[in-house]
């Protein structure tokens, strides 16, 4: 086999043994390769879905809310017994309307009105809020007093579950929020097509409540809009400037170097920590009022102004030299180059970076927690110094409560928070589409 | 006039200002706009900047300087033994008097004579106007509230006056400094470079906030409690805050929180290194690019969910899950259906942790593996190595310090995450190594200790700021080192 310099023919041999080079070996570890990274992202994504359902499946309901018609006597016996209400006006605000509510379940039901059980356990199936709802109507409309009315009440929060279907009736009926007795009121009601699901408008308009059907995120979404408004009133402009000064303007120095690790590693900073500053320097030192969304507004500024100004700096980064030649050899100041030209044709780049900053900003949390947001606001806030608190923050607020009928709450809100996110997401994404330009 | 009223009027005046100027200009140039150095609306700028910056700062200063100076003339006026009382009762004096004099601009002037008078009942009359006093108001008090609000007044007129006189002073010399060859554009660039610098400062300002603040509350803190007790303490027992009780202070040790962020940091690192670090590869080397479009984005989304969503999620379905699957595992293997994992675990607040970090490793290292030359692959393709073997062994080694510096950077958010540890990890600090049981992070504690009442002078509060400058310096030098390592090897093969 070693030498072929011989002119005869090649001797012919058995064929050479393929030396194994382990070519299927290594075909099949570059198999196994490729399926650990499909299997990778099959995990991500996997767990992308299971999330998104998880808050799905357990929010949806959120958005319906279990009312009851009932016609309501507003009995003059119970409003107002000693018929003072010409003189006294806390009468009618004082007045015992939770008893109207009950009574007139009592009589739809046919409950006896002196079985004082009975009526123990109808009052708890009628939301608290129906207290105001029936002093609002009375003082709207005095004369009301001594008709009967057909009144929609909000039906209490073990009631919108059981009726939802929510409550496991395998359970002992004395381990239940829910009895037998109420259960089978629910199905006579359901029945009289008294009870009905209708669209919760509560959840979007209503303050903190203890109540769950009761409760909304109305507060709350003032509170993070306000947020939000001063963040983009201050982020903004200061990012821009910032961005501005270190892209064109700032010389190469040490001190350049500075702010921009500086900046860098302000982005990395855990969020909590800006909370620390704001609770320090913003209330202890400044003095401004705990619970505030001024506050919370000024934290979530300067957690946001890296992200914009890194984004504002790619953009700028972006526009080609050659604009800023022509402009400059036309005669223009630097000045004028950069506002005139630069500026305006960076400004696509510049806002979607701002709009995800603002997402970003809009679902945060850990940082409100410490400045106070964490507090029962039930009244709208007028001004951004008045105590609000806002939608990541009722969300943890509600993930904490134990009510069965509060994890509904909570999903219904991570829903909304979930919907905004994606709104001003997508914003980003068409502003990026349609208003960029390549050179 | 209140500050923010005067802060219109400046504007008011600042439009004015710029309209005049840029009038002025006009008729100083005439048809002949060539002769002005700029144009004329530099000149209403240079007007404007001139009538409303000064004013601004005098503004600004007058506002931050005056109450102390009239609060100071004001303590001098106290009687001898509140001034020789200790500076925290002497604060809390001023308080009920601060309170009062806010108290008497809100009531009638009827109801505020008979308290000067000294008739009326100062606490009911003011809490019905919804100002509580702290404390029962002394006689001296009603002169001193009196004479604040007499020298606020005074103020706050001196402030108006100086203010709107230095902004129409501004005013009338720009207007008069007009002239064809004013260089009013270079001079308003400069005003405007100026804010630009001054804006980029912000973020040097936020560093030294951030530091400042923490190191100030935290050694107050440690002024409290020793240092190596709270760095070296292996107990976290911080007890509940005590107003004035010096011996209800409680053992602040650090090690169980670190221990369990370490931990739970480490769990999350598991599971989110080799999930986003294969998606990186396969979505860089193997996947077409229709995948790609659809999967990129997908995971990214992971990254814009806020980390409440995933607190939620972590409390209410991947903890009950792993509750009841460990019971069935325990049911099947012993008998026994006793669930041996927690609802609130390591594992728990781990893994959900690891599952939101998934994206950042994955488009961090996606970044750097896309950056390594063609070259490199082609070459090792063409000697005869598979795609897999090329990511191995030549495209890894020649990524490394990139990798290294993204994972850094993810383990540095993995240490200050906060809203899924506060809903998954638990509140109790303890130092063990049982991944299914639930430890407490530096992050659950910060939280824990400052919502509620706050007292700045407590313990039990200001921990929270140690705990902050803990966490700001660990999340700070991974951050550094991430950043040296992407920039000593980012250059090698541009």
């Amino acid at each position: 086999m070693t030498d072929f310099t011989a002119n005869g023919p090649l001797p012919v041999t058995a064929s050479p043994v393929r030396r194994d080079i382990g070519i299927k070996r290594r075909y099949a570890a570059e198999r196994r390769f490729r399926l650990y990274g499909i299997l990778a992202i099959g995990f991500g994504l996997l767990f992308l879905a299971l999330l998104i359902w998880s808050v799905v499946s357990k929010g949806y309901t959120a958005f319906q809310q279990t009312e009851i018609s009932i016609p309501v006597e507003f009995s003059e016996k119970v409003i107002d017994p000693q018929n003072k209400r010409a003189t006294d006006p806390n009468v009618l605000m004082m007045a015992n309307y939770p008893v109207l509510a009950r009574d007139a379940l009592a009589k739809e039901l046919g409950v006896d009105l002196s079985d004082r059980v009975a009526l123990k356990e109808l009052n708890t199936m009628i939301s608290n809020s129906v207290r105001v709802q029936l002093r609002d109507i009375v003082l709207r409309d005095p004369s009301v007093i001594g008709k009967t009315v057909t009144v929609r009440v909000l039906a209490e929060g073990n009631v919108d579950s059981a009726f939802k279907g929510q409550i496991d009736l395998s359970v002992p009926e004395k381990d239940r929020k829910i009895n037998d007795r109420q259960l089978g009121w629910i199905h006579q009601l359901a029945e009289k097509g008294d009870l009905v699901k209708a669209f919760n408008t509560g959840i979007f308009v209503n303050g903190a409540s203890s109540r769950p059907e009761a409760a909304g995120v109305g507060v709350a979404l003032i509170g993070s809009f306000y947020m939000m408004l001063i963040v983009l009133v201050l982020a903004l402009p200061i990012g821009v400037a910032a961005s501005i000064y270190l892209e064109e303007f700032a010389p190469k120095n040490r001190l350049t170097d500075l702010i921009e690790v500086n900046i860098n590693n302000l982005a990395a900073v855990p969020s909590i920590v800006y909370g620390l500053l704001g609770l320090a320097v913003f209330i202890n030192f400044a003095g401004l009022p705990r619970s505030a969304s001024v506050v919370g507004g000024l934290v979530l500024t300067l957690m946001t102004l890296p992200t914009i100004i890194i984004a504002t700096r790619a953009a700028l980064k972006a526009v080609p030299p050659s604009i800023r030649a022509a402009a400059l050899g036309l005669g223009a100041s630097k000045m004028q180059t950069i506002f005139h030209h630069v500026l305006p044709l960076a400004m696509p780049g510049i806002l979607t970076g701002t709009i995800i900053g603002l997402a970003h900003a809009l679902g945060e949390t850990a940082p409100l927690l410490l400045i106070g947001m964490v507090a029962f606001v039930a009244d709208y806030p007028g001004t951004p110094l008045q105590p609000a608190t806002a939608l990541p923050v009722q969300i943890y607020m509600w993930a904490n409560e134990a009510e069965r009928a509060f994890v509904e709450r909570t999903s219904g809100a991570i829903i909304i928070l979930l919907l905004f996110l994606l709104a001003m997401n997508i914003g980003a994404v068409i502003l990026r589409r349609r208003f960029e330009r390549r050179w | 006039m209140s500050g923010s009223v005067l802060l219109l009027c400046l504007l008011v005046i600042g439009v004015v200002a710029y309209w005049l100027g840029r009038m002025r200009a006009n008729a100083l140039a005439g048809a002949k706009l060539s002769s002005m150095h700029s144009r004329s609306s530099y000149h209403g700028g240079y007007t404007f900047v001139w009538s409303v910056l000064p004013a601004l700062l005098l503004l600004a200063v007058w506002v931050s300087v005056s109450p102390t100076i009239v609060e100071t003339t004001v303590a001098r006026s106290f009687p001898q033994e509140v001034l020789t009382a200790a500076q925290s009762a002497q604060n809390l004096e001023f308080g009920i008097i601060r309170s009062i004099a806010r108290g008497l601009t809100l009531l009638s002037s009827s109801d505020a004579a008979t308290l000067v008078n000294g008739t009326g009942d100062v606490r009911a009359l003011l809490s019905a106007k919804g100002v509580p006093l702290a404390g029962d108001p002394k006689p001296y008090m009603m002169t001193a509230a009196l004479e604040l609000n007499r020298l606020t007044a005074i103020s706050q007129w001196l402030m108006t006056v100086a203010v709107i006189a230095l902004s129409l002073g501004g005013l009338f010399f720009s207007l008069k400094a007009i002239a064809p060859k004013l260089r009013a554009r270079n001079r308003v660039e400069r005003v405007i470079l100026g804010s630009l610098i001054a804006a980029s400062s912000v973020a040097i300002l936020t560093t030294i906030g951030i530091i400042a603040s923490m190191l100030g509350e935290a050694s107050h803190f440690f002024s409290m409690v020793p240092a190596h007790e709270f760095f070296f303490g292996t107990v976290w027992d911080p007890r509940f805050a005590a107003a004035g009780a010096g011996n209800s202070e409680g053992q602040f040790g650090l090690i169980p929180l670190l221990l369990g962020t370490l931990y739970i940091g480490l769990v999350a690192m598991l599971v989110a290194v080799p999930v986003g670090l294969f998606s990186a590869i396969y979505m860089a080397e193997y996947a077409s690019p229709r995948l790609r479009a659809f999967a990129k984005p997908m995971l990214e989304v992971l990254a814009g969910i806020p980390t409440i969503v995933y607190g939620f999620f972590a409390m209410i379905t991947v903890g009950p899950f792993l509750r009841d699957i460990s019971a069935q595992i325990n049911g099947i293997a012993t008998g026994n259906f006793q669930n041996f994992i927690q609802a609130q675990s390591v594992l728990t607040a781990g893994f959900v942790m690891g599952i939101m970090l998934i994206p950042y490793v994955s488009s961090l290292s996606d970044d750097i593996i896309t950056a390594v030359p063609r070259a490199l692959r082609d070459g090792s393709l063409g000697l005869g190595a598979t795609r897999s073997e090329t990511v191995k062994k030549v495209i890894l080694p020649a990524a490394l310090p990139g990798i290294v510096g993204a994972l850094l950077m993810t383990a540095s958010r993995a240490v200050g995450e906060t809203m899924i540890v506060v809903l998954a990890a638990g509140v109790a600090a303890r130092i063990q190594i049982n991944p299914f049981e639930p430890m407490t992070t530096v992050t659950v504690k910060i939280v824990n200790q400052l919502t509620g009442d706050l007292e700045f002078t407590s313990p039990q509060t200001l921990v929270a700021f140690a705990l902050g400058i803990t966490l700001f310096a660990l999340t700070l030098c991974l951050n550094i080192y991430a950043l040296y390592i992407v920039r000593k090897y980012r250059e090698q093969y541009e």
